[in-house]
């Protein structure tokens, strides 16, 4: 692996920026899940069905799939951080 | 073998493992003790943090409250998960990095005070005890009804089990011991569900069987039930019964509470790296939701059972777990109408001729996911399982508290606080002396529950969002946040939420309906709008006062990028 310069004061500021993006983007997908789906619209929500299942489309976000929407934001933030980190060269292999 | 033989058998076996995993394991430095000599692997680590997170009430009550209290559970399920993408994208990689041991060391040196720490400091006391005294209350009802042992001597031998492998292995006891009690609670807790979802409805994922087709009636399982809640009055179960501004109140307490609770964010000091935090808090969430998702489906089938095996049936002819569960307290029926026939019903319940029915049936809602498997005729080994699987998420999460505790006193008021001068060999004694002593007064509130324990472990998640959480969010994402408006903001937001949360159990407990509640927010969800205070209150008083001294500002900057985390260390300043 070939070191790398430290980081100058204005691309650290970009890291942030793009970092700010990247939180800010997944907290709505977030909020639109589960206070979403899960909680503010689950009526209508509830008028659908989960295809070919017994599942209220309103009460499944709220009792299933609220929870794997939020491991799948999870690994994708540790993903797109983990990219960013290399473009930026602030990641922690070159140490 | 009967239920008992296979109980002390599997607890049995499931103790000596935790014991040989602590002497294996056990602590020989400050940093082992306190995190772990930062060289946990993030699978570890995220298994760790599932079995310190998920505690008694995750593993026995989140089921029965979800089958008791259908649509409105969903506040548990999503209030105890989605904390964990807040705590991955807006703190454990920033904390990891910054590389103190404990929360109140973020709290003080970033706040650049002492005011600040000890603030700190009694709050990770006070939610962490409030927490603990549960766990052990937990434990105490798995060993009188399993093991048929008073259930003083049930805590007894828990607080010795925790006692040996907390102060003697530290957080690196801890956590390998967590992720061997991991195993045995998610086996124990799948097992049953898995025989429960292909009785039933001959599926063998309980997450996609409680959605699926009911094997008796042919219809969906989820229609049956609301068809079976319409006949005997209670709410359908796929709808709540609380009001919306309430159930997003409550499930925002929850998972900012979860963010902000102590013991799970130590757990992310423990990883060598700051990409090791992220990936962590993941792994984490991944072990977590195998039982959280299975939750929904055990609450579903345990209530259809339920519903069906007692209700319209002769008192005389109830199976044994009826009476055993009765002989503890936590099911009573009195026949009112005297017709030696179980009418168990909710409130809107009619006769054909229009007549209200009384409900003769009260059962504590703790006790379904531990009758469960006895309510379905499930063979005696599993019944054995699950008071293993029971008995590993108390003692886990107990663990995980009493070190915050203990690494409270013994790091944050002496070595960081009142003593500077203390040698590392003086530091790890009154680190264990303090871990001994909690336990102790965790028992003892174990046999002697305040009869408050249960909602005060549910207030700690409001206390901890109203405080914790917007001091470190503001600490990491605002370079201008001082020490006035970060102290200032935590006082305010848990004063607050202290004060409504007391008024209306303690106080004035008649008033606690909506009717009273400001804005229909009730004590539950009381965290969030405290949090809100404290962001308000820090904000305000950030701009009136200094700003923070230049270093802290870099101290910031370093913080923001991964590069350079070392091993978790003393901050001078």
């Amino acid at each position: 692996m070939t070191p790398r310069p430290d980081r100058p004061a204005v691309s650290s500021q970009g890291y942030w920026r793009r970092n700010l993006t990247y939180v800010g983007s997944l907290l709505v997908i977030w909020f639109g899940i589960s206070y979403g789906a899960g909680i503010l619209f689950v009526e209508p929500l509830n008028r659908i069905r989960l295809p070919g299942t017994g599942f209220p489309l309103g009460f499944w976000f709220a009792q299933q799939g609220s929870i794997y929407v939020f491991v799948v934001l999870i690994f994708v933030y540790v993903y797109l951080m983990n990219r960013l980190d290399r473009e930026f060269g602030v990641d922690e292999d070159a140490e | 073998m009967t239920v008992t033989a296979w109980t002390f058998v599997l607890v049995g076996l499931s103790f000596a493992l935790y014991i040989g995993v602590a002497v294996w394991s056990r602590a020989r430095s400050t940093s082992e003790f306190y995190v772990a000599g930062t060289g946990v692997s993030p699978l570890a680590n995220g298994m760790a943090t599932a079995a310190d997170w998920m505690s008694a009430a995750s593993f026995i009550s989140m089921a029965g409250i979800i089958a008791f209290q259908g649509y409105d559970g969903s506040v548990y399920l999503m209030g105890w998960t989605g904390g964990y993408v807040l705590l991955a994208l807006l703190l454990a990689p920033y904390l990891r990095k910054f590389g103190a041991y404990t929360v109140p060391d973020f709290v003080g040196d970033r706040y650049y005070s002492q005011t600040a720490r000890i603030v700190a400091v009694v709050c990770a006391i006070f939610v962490s005890f409030t927490y603990v005294a549960g766990q052990m209350r937990g434990v105490g009802i798995v060993f009188s009804r399993f093991l048929e042992v008073p259930i003083h001597i049930g805590v007894l031998i828990g607080m010795g089990i925790v006692f040996f492998y907390a102060v003697l292995g530290g957080m690196k006891g801890i956590t390998y011991t967590q992720v061997a009690q991991y195993c045995v609670l998610i086996f124990a807790y799948l097992v049953p569900a898995i025989f429960l979802s292909l009785l039933i409805t001959g599926n063998a994922i309980p997450q996609l069987g409680f959605g699926g087709v009911d094997q008796t009636s042919g219809t969906f399982l989820l229609d049956r039930l609301n068809d079976l809640h319409g006949e005997l009055g209670f709410t359908a179960y796929t709808s709540g019964a609380k009001s919306t501004i309430d159930v997003f109140f409550i499930t925002a307490a929850l998972m900012v509470g979860t963010a902000g609770l102590p013991h799970v964010i130590i757990r992310f000091y423990t990883v060598p790296k700051v990409r090791d935090a992220r990936i962590s808090v993941g792994w984490a969430l991944v072990f977590i939701a195998l039982l959280y998702t299975a939750a929904p489906a055990v609450a579903v089938f345990a209530r259809t059972n339920l519903l069906t095996t007692v209700s319209e049936q002769p008192y005389a002819e109830m199976p044994e777990w009826f009476t055993t569960w009765e002989n503890t307290g936590l099911i009573s029926f009195e026949d009112r109408n005297g017709d030696g026939v179980i009418q168990y019903v909710g409130p809107r319940a009619q006769d054909a001729a229009g007549a209200a029915i009384e409900n003769e049936l009260t059962i504590d809602q703790d006790i379904m996911v531990l009758a469960n498997p006895e309510i379905a005729g499930l063979p005696n080994w599993v019944i054995g399982l699950v008071a293993a699987g029971g008995l590993a998420a108390a003692l886990s999460t107990a663990a995980g508290l009493l070190l915050v505790v203990s690494s409270a006193v013994s790091h944050d008021l002496l070595k960081r606080g009142f003593r500077p001068d203390i040698t590392e060999h003086g530091e790890l004694i009154a680190a264990r002396v303090s871990a001994g002593f909690a336990v102790v007064v965790a028992g003892y509130l174990g046999i002697n529950p305040p009869g408050f324990v249960a909602e005060v472990v549910a207030f700690a998640f409001g206390l901890a969002a109203a405080s914790f959480f917007p001091a470190i969010i503001l600490g990491i994402f605002s370079k201008r946040m001082n020490r006035e408006g970060a102290v200032l903001g935590m006082i305010a937001g848990i004063t607050f939420t202290a004060a409504y949360i007391v008024y209306f159990k303690f106080i004035n407990p008649g008033a606690n309906t909506a009717e009273y509640w400001w804005f229909g927010i009730s004590p539950e969800g009381i965290g969030t709008l405290g949090m809100l205070v404290n962001f308000t209150v820090a904000l305000t008083v950030s701009r009136f006062t200094p700003p923070p001294p230049p270093q802290i500002a870099h101290l910031v900057d370093l913080i923001r990028v991964p590069r350079g985390a070392g091993e978790a260390h003393e901050i001078s300043g």
